[in-house]
């Protein structure tokens, strides 16, 4: 039936197009999230040339991603060589949250970064945490890419 | 037979309008504000003026009624009307008032009263009229010190509301809540504390470290808070007559979500430590620490039940936040919410009956009640941000707070104080000098 075929030629192309404009924006927001865990470099500063000082989060999630581990193993090695340096771990949140919520939120990734950090040899004892929830944002924007960099744990040198 | 039960059915409706007084159904969305006259108080001859710190305020009898019409607007629930109208002086009207006059520009109740003024004593006499049933409803009279002269008006317009509607009212009250100034990437926060209309706003810290959620106790001359003092975010109690702060407890960690206990014994809050949330109570007389919950999970937002027998609090412990109650030694959890998205910040009615809370679904934030067992969730409204309800003492207002927009630079970023009745309507904005957040509100000053 010649309605048949071009009805599936339509839809051959529709299919096309929507898989072109996917593309499309993946490509864009490509080198700034996966998921919506922020992979840039945006808002990060080093403890040493190579040593990222954060790690990011997903929405309401404190686990590490395969980047953060290996961002927090060049901490770890810096910490090792740096053993009069004491450290204090920052947890954050976004905005898109309860306050009280995102207080507990930030104290559980940051407690996860220093977990990790110890089991690369860290003492706790120069491991110190604190939650700031969403009080501390990098980013004052209220759009996904902001949000993502705020989603943060960061690293920073306590003496 | 038919004729017979007609003739009942109509005697019954002639008698129910005969016997009908003036009242004010506060259960329904309230579409038609009841028509209050509120006349200006009398002052009586030789009174002296009123002086408020070094400001004398004139007109007295004038302004006290302006708080009364402002407090009943602001309800949603009566329509004071224009005093541009009234046709009766208040020393008259006071005595003996013309129903017949009221009547005519569409008054069903009328308030005057005096007022006499010396140094040290403000005595003021108050009457409620029903124009309607041309008759006096309430004839009140106390005294207090000049200077307070607005909780006059608030302790007026409460007597009024409660012989209205039945219910107490929520107008002598304060509202302590978090004052934010600065840019959105380093806010400065202040303890403020003010009148429930607004006025008398006082700051009760400097703004030299974060403090957030304070909270009032029922004896209402203590609050708790979090502050972020020396870097160390814990618990804190302030006394608002003395200034005196000190931290509650001595807890190895961060102590946040901090609230009172109904008997104002105790305080309830989250303790954090290695990545963990659980919920603490402290008594303040014994300082002995009690714990309520021992989960993996995050336990936060804890609100006792009025009576104390129960908590609810927020919790994470099935994979996102929701709203679980228990026995308040931690006995019976059991989960109350199961819609779609996330739930938060749950605060018990001061009636028991309902539950506020926040939810969160498909990026946008709702204030709702739901019941205490879950059921007969009502969503009251919808924000790009919205958060963190407290009721008022009578259970029948919210106030909560929001955030708008902003830009990466932060333009367009504003935190404000809300409130909307629990039918739903009224929603209005609460004016504040600052941006303002975490509200809480009071019990009734005047018990």
């Amino acid at each position: 039936m010649i309605f048949k075929t071009n009805f599936r030629k339509i839809l051959l192309i529709i299919l096309a197009s929507v898989a072109l404009t996917a593309c499309a924006t993946q490509k864009r927001d490509a080198g700034m999230m996966q998921g919506d865990v922020y992979t840039g470099t945006d808002t990060v500063e080093y403890l040493a040339t190579g040593v990222k000082d954060r790690v990011f989060f997903a929405t309401n999630k404190s686990t590490l991603t395969t980047a953060s581990r290996d961002t927090l193993r060049k901490q770890a090695a810096f910490m090792r060589k740096k053993k009069d340096l004491t450290f204090t771990i920052e947890g954050h949140a976004d905005e898109r949250g309860t306050r009280e919520y995102n207080l507990a939120l930030g104290e559980r990734r940051a407690n996860a970064v220093k977990d990790y950090l110890m089991t690369y040899g860290i003492s706790g004892s120069r491991l110190s945490v604190i939650s700031y929830g969403k009080e501390r944002p990098v980013n004052s924007g209220s759009n996904p890419l902001a949000w993502s960099q705020n989603r943060r744990s960061v690293t920073v040198k306590a003496n | 037979m038919k004729k017979l039960i007609l003739a009942i059915f109509y005697l019954f409706i002639l008698n129910t309008s005969v016997l009908a007084l003036v009242e004010v159904d506060i259960t329904r969305g309230n579409l038609e504000p009841l028509p209050i006259a509120v006349s200006p108080l009398y002052i009586e001859p030789g009174s002296k003026d009123v002086k408020q710190g070094d400001k004398i305020i004139k007109n007295i009898g004038e302004k006290i009624s302006e708080v009364i019409e402002v407090n009943f607007r602001r309800s949603g629930l009566f329509n004071p009307l224009k005093k541009a109208s009234f046709v009766q002086n208040p020393d008259i009207a006071h005595v003996k008032p013309r129903f017949e006059d009221w009547r005519l520009i569409k008054a069903q109740a009328l308030v005057t009263g005096k007022v006499n003024i010396t140094d040290e004593k403000l005595r003021v006499e108050f009457r409620l009229w029903d124009v309607v049933a041309a008759k006096e409803m309430i004839a009140l009279a106390f005294s207090t010190t000049p200077d307070n002269w607005r909780r006059v008006a608030h302790i007026i317009s409460d007597k009024i509301y409660q012989r209205l509607t039945g219910e107490k009212g929520y107008f002598d009250t304060r509202i302590i809540y978090v004052s934010e100034t600065g840019k959105k990437t380093q806010r400065y926060k202040k303890l403020a504390i003010m009148d429930q209309d607004g006025a008398n706003v006082k700051y009760l810290t400097l703004g030299n470290e974060l403090v957030l959620t304070p909270r009032f106790s029922p004896k209402n001359q203590l609050v708790t808070y979090l502050s972020y003092f020396r870097n160390m975010p814990r618990v804190y109690l302030l006394d608002i007559e003395t200034g005196v702060q000190e931290v509650v407890g001595d807890f190895p960690g961060m102590t946040f979500a901090p609230r009172f206990s109904p008997d104002g014994k105790k305080i309830i809050m989250s303790f954090a430590k290695d990545g963990n949330s659980d919920i603490y109570t402290m008594n303040l007389e014994t300082r002995v620490v009690e714990r309520i919950t021992d989960h993996t999970s995050i336990d936060t937002s804890p609100s006792y039940s009025p009576d104390g027998k129960y908590i609810c609090f927020n919790s994470d412990r099935s994979g996102l936040q929701q709203i679980y109650v228990m026995r308040s030694d931690g006995s019976n959890v059991k989960r109350i919410t199961f819609g779609k998205g996330l739930y938060g910040t749950p605060v018990w009615s001061p009636r028991g009956d309902l539950i506020a809370f926040t939810r969160v679904y498909k990026n946008k934030f709702y204030i709702g009640v739901m019941r205490s067992d879950g059921s007969g969730e009502r969503l009251l409204t919808e924000n790009f941000y919205q958060e963190a309800p407290s009721w008022s003492p009578n259970g029948r207002v919210l106030i909560f707070y929001r955030e708008t927009k902003s830009d990466s630079e932060g333009k367009g970023f504003s935190a404000k104080l809300w409130s909307i009745d629990l039918t739903g309507y009224n929603e209005r904005l609460i004016e504040t000098e600052t941006d303002g957040s975490d509200p809480s509100w009071s019990s009734l000053l005047s018990k």
